[in-house]
């Protein structure tokens, strides 16, 4: 007997679960035309939280979990025993707008196991966003997953519909990828990456609609044995020459009815939110791929403590930094430190001379930073000098905070 | 002394109204005691609108409307007190983040962001049947005085069907034209059949939990439990969390597993993508394409033989071309065609497409007047060329003006630079000006000149054909 809606639901969302991105932003904020549904609010809404502290902000479903391919990392894979189901184009369709008019959620992110061939599966998705738009004027959020064996034209088109399209990159060697997923290349990949990378950049300039929010793409950690820094390596490559807006960071979780090819046991959550960090500090704070290596033992970030500390222990004679006179580079290095803090301190300093009580009123981070800092009341440099000094503000139990 | 009483909730008018007075009178902050309540009339405040307007910096005026939404008593006294400065010396005020009374301001409007912000999160409708048909209703019960600052998200997001929130402080209802302020509710008004969708909802949000990822830490911070009695999703927590534990346990103790399949080699050699082999199999994947550029209403596709001589490509179709589609058939393809009589080429023997497959037009009255296609546009067309030409193989390929050298080449190329002989790639070709661009030309002597200059070009393809035989 065909399977309802609601049978399907369950088995083909807990096939996407595994897909860490979830972001509904980095759009420009637009909204429906009459007679439409949605809009986007460019920063995102998470509607809901599940148990594991995960935002749930769109509709994370796979248009099927049927596949051709066998990656061991992934729960869909051929030889996995899992229950199989396949949505409607039309059944994938109804769900959003339903959900959506609920406020459930900001939109749909799409994916799918290959069937028949990567165009045909491409092109089903494809139809389900240009379905949403052209017959329902749904200006939520979409996000397609493009399958990089698809030809190129079809990413053209899934541009056309889509916010954010991505291609995942899931494994940050070449070795890794032909012996855990042989069925893909990572030349195909590149391929993809850099075509879809140019449109969005032409389209931006000539001021069309294509894929709006940019691409990202993920990087599953602990299948294998890359390094922290061979991860991070390839992100900021990939940032580099792909303009990616995001590189998502999925720590390898144990999937029901695994492969042989797989490690047993799951790497701590905490080096994920470290690799999460570390692409922060590359992105917002001006770091290179050199001062995370500095930071990192063997190419591994510390567990313990976040990078920016980690650096700051390592290079204790950039420090301490004035709050009054330090140039900005310098205040984003200060561990505790955020952006929007040194921002504030920036533009509060033109008006006087700030003050540790001053500091504490704008970073919650405070009592990391202290020992970095000089303020117009406080010079720290006998904290600094201390052996003792990681222990000493680096509580414990810093290890739970993710 | 100065007493304000100002209505309960969120009172900007009022608040308004009193600063504009009190700073005509130039009351200091010390000496006004603010107050609030529906019981009593506003003393000491002059009527509405006769005090005259202050101008105030626009970051603090939208500071002001937020933070009256806060529930603390002292709010409109900080407010005070932040513009009093700001109007004394202090203009910039607000960029001193660690100043005492900015900083604990900025707090309030945090607070107020954060539970505007949740309230477009966590409001979830509900289907009800009503008059108009079908009604949408919610039930949400925010922190401070937020309604009225949080309605606009909802009519933007949904203005084509009925929809009402109801809230302890007032209700909102929207009728796909307006939207119009109610008085409070309570939760027994909202009365909702039950929903297959918001099962289905219930049954989602248990799937996409990952059980081996447990942490109730991070979801309390970010989904405070005092708004889970009014998400139907919160019901199904309980027993998800108790589970995960013993579902991971199951996960790492099962056995790895076996193969049930064989390898599909053949399917899989079927999935990756193989570019169409037939000039029919292209052609019809670019007819049940969309138009990437603007207008466009059919794709107009090449015509001609297979492994020709010539192949000639344009920029896009016309007007003429997209009502009769097929290429060269309007004023251009006149003097295309008569270019090629005179330099004793057969058009049924070349192959005959255009760089960009729809005709990009901008609707004027009744004119659709052409538009050139942009490097972006050409290139969504791009492939579809090199794919056309692959299967085509036609000896030697004559370009038509800049978008065609700019699409074969895939950089862009300058006509007056590079015209005459040469190479896209490995493939032969000859770079020449567009036919329409003749048609352009106001002074005919002129024209003549360019027509004959492009019927050299076209004697240059024939010449290389030739040689190359």
């Amino acid at each position: 007997m065909a399977m309802t809606l609601f049978e399907k639901l369950p088995i083909l969302a807990d096939a996407a679960k595994y897909d860490a991105s979830c972001a509904s932003s980095g759009g420009p904020k637009h909204k429906a035309k009459q007679g439409g549904l949605g809009s986007t609010t460019g920063a995102g809404i998470c509607h809901s939280y599940t148990p594991d502290g995960r935002c749930v902000s769109l509709l994370k479903i796979l248009l099927t979990n049927y596949c051709l391919y066998d990656c061991a990392y992934c729960i869909n894979r051929r030889s996995s025993n899992v229950r199989r189901a396949r949505f409607s184009v039309d059944e994938v369709v109804t769900l959003t707008t339903e959900f959506y008019k609920r406020n459930y959620i900001e939109g749909l992110f799409l994916s799918s196991g290959i069937i028949r061939s990567a165009d045909y599966t491409m092109e089903q998705m494809m139809l389900v966003a240009k379905k949403l738009r052209r017959e329902h004027g749904f200006a939520g959020y979409i996000h397609l997953k493009t399958i990089p064996e698809a030809s190129p034209w079809l990413i053209e088109q899934a541009g056309l519909w889509a916010d954010r399209l991505s291609i995942n990159l899931e494994l940050s060697r070449e070795t890794s990828l032909r012996k855990l997923a042989p069925e893909k290349n990572a030349e195909t990949i590149q391929f993809a990456m850099r075509q879809t990378g140019e449109r969005i950049a032409e389209a931006k300039k000539e001021k069309r609609r294509f894929s709006p929010a940019g691409q990202s793409t993920q990087i599953i950690v602990g299948a294998d044995d890359a390094s922290d820094l061979d991860v991070l390596r390839s992100s900021s490559r990939m940032y580099e020459k792909y303009k990616l807006k995001r590189v998502y960071y999925s720590g390898f979780s144990p999937i029901p009815d695994a492969s042989k090819a797989l490690p047993v046991k799951a790497p701590p959550l905490v080096r994920e939110h470290r690799l999460y960090q570390a692409d922060w500090l590359l992105r917002y704070y001006e770091f290179s791929i050199e001062d995370l290596a500095s930071a990192s033992d063997d190419g591994m970030l510390d567990l313990g403590i976040d990078p920016k500390f980690a650096w700051a222990l390592k290079h204790r004679e950039a420090f301490p930094v004035d709050v009054n006179t330090a140039a900005r580079e310098m205040l984003l290095r200060v561990p505790g430190l955020g952006k929007r803090a040194v921002d504030q301190i920036i533009s509060s300093r033109r008006h006087h001379r700030l003050r540790a009580e001053d500091i504490r009123r704008l970073s919650p981070g405070f009592k990391r930073a202290l020992p970095f800092l000089i303020a117009a009341d406080h010079h720290s440099t006998a904290l600094l000098d201390r052996l003792d000094l990681r222990s000493r503000i680096a509580p414990s139990q810093q290890l739970e905070l993710f | 002394m100065v007493e304000i009483q100002l209505k309960s909730g969120a009172d900007f008018e009022g608040f308004r109204q009193a600063v504009r007075s009190l700073l005509e009178n130039g009351t200091t902050p010390e000496n006004v005691a603010w107050g609030n309540s529906d019981a009593r009339e506003r003393f000491n405040v002059a009527p509405e609108n006769s005090a005259t307007r202050i101008s105030l910096p626009a970051d603090v005026v939208s500071l002001a409307k937020l933070v009256v939404c806060h529930t603390d008593p002292e709010r409109y006294g900080l407010l005070y007190d932040l513009i009093w400065r700001v109007k004394h010396g202090e203009r910039h005020l607000l960029d001193v983040a660690c100043d005492p009374t900015v900083h604990r301001l900025e707090r309030m409007r945090k607070a107020i962001a954060r539970d505007i912000h949740k309230m477009h999160a966590f409001v979830r409708f509900q289907s009800t049947p009503s008059d108009d048909g079908e009604r949408f209703v919610a039930w949400f019960e925010p922190q401070f005085f937020i309604l009225h600052e949080a309605s606009s998200f909802f009519v933007s997001r949904f203005p084509s069907f009925a929809w009402s929130i109801l809230t302890p402080l007032g209700s909102l209802h929207w009728n796909r034209h307006q939207l119009t302020a109610g008085g409070p509710a309570s939760k027994s008004d909202l009365k909702a059949p039950e929903d297959e969708f918001e099962k289905g909802w219930i049954e989602y949000y248990r799937s996409t939990f990952n059980p081996a990822r447990l942490n109730t830490k991070l979801m309390r911070a970010e989904m405070p439990k005092r708004y889970w009695q009014n998400l139907p999703e919160a019901s199904a927590m309980g027993d998800m969390i108790r589970a995960a534990a013993r579902r991971v346990d199951d996960m790492l103790e099962a056995p790895p597993s076996i193969s049930i399949k064989r390898s599909p080699e053949r399917a899989l050699l079927r999935s990756t993508g193989s570019p169409p082999l037939s000039l029919e199999a292209l052609n019809e994947i670019i007819t049940a394409s969309d138009a990437f550029v603007p207008g466009g209403t059919r794709a107009v596709l090449g015509e001609g033989p297979l492994r020709p001589d010539l192949a000639f490509i344009g920029e896009q179709p016309g007007d003429q071309e997209d009502i009769q589609g097929r290429p060269f058939v309007g004023p251009a393809g006149a003097i295309f065609d008569r270019a090629l009589a005179a330099s004793g080429i057969s058009r049924a023997e070349c192959y005959i497409t255009n760089a960009v497959k729809h005709f990009k037009y901008e609707q004027r009255g009744k004119r659709r007047i052409h538009q050139t296609p942009t490097h972006g546009e050409i290139k969504h067309y791009r492939w579809w060329l090199q794919e056309e030409l692959k299967i085509v193989q036609p000896k030697l390929v004559v370009a038509l003006g800049a978008s065609a050298a700019f699409a074969l080449a895939g950089r862009p190329v300058k006509v007056s630079e590079s015209r005459g002989l040469t190479k896209f790639d490995t493939v032969p070709a000859v770079l020449t000006i567009h036919p329409s661009y003749i048609l352009r030309l106001q002074d005919k002597a002129q024209a003549e000149t360019e027509f004959a200059k492009f019927v050299a070009d076209l004697n240059l393809a024939r010449a290389c054909l030739a040689e190359a035989a």
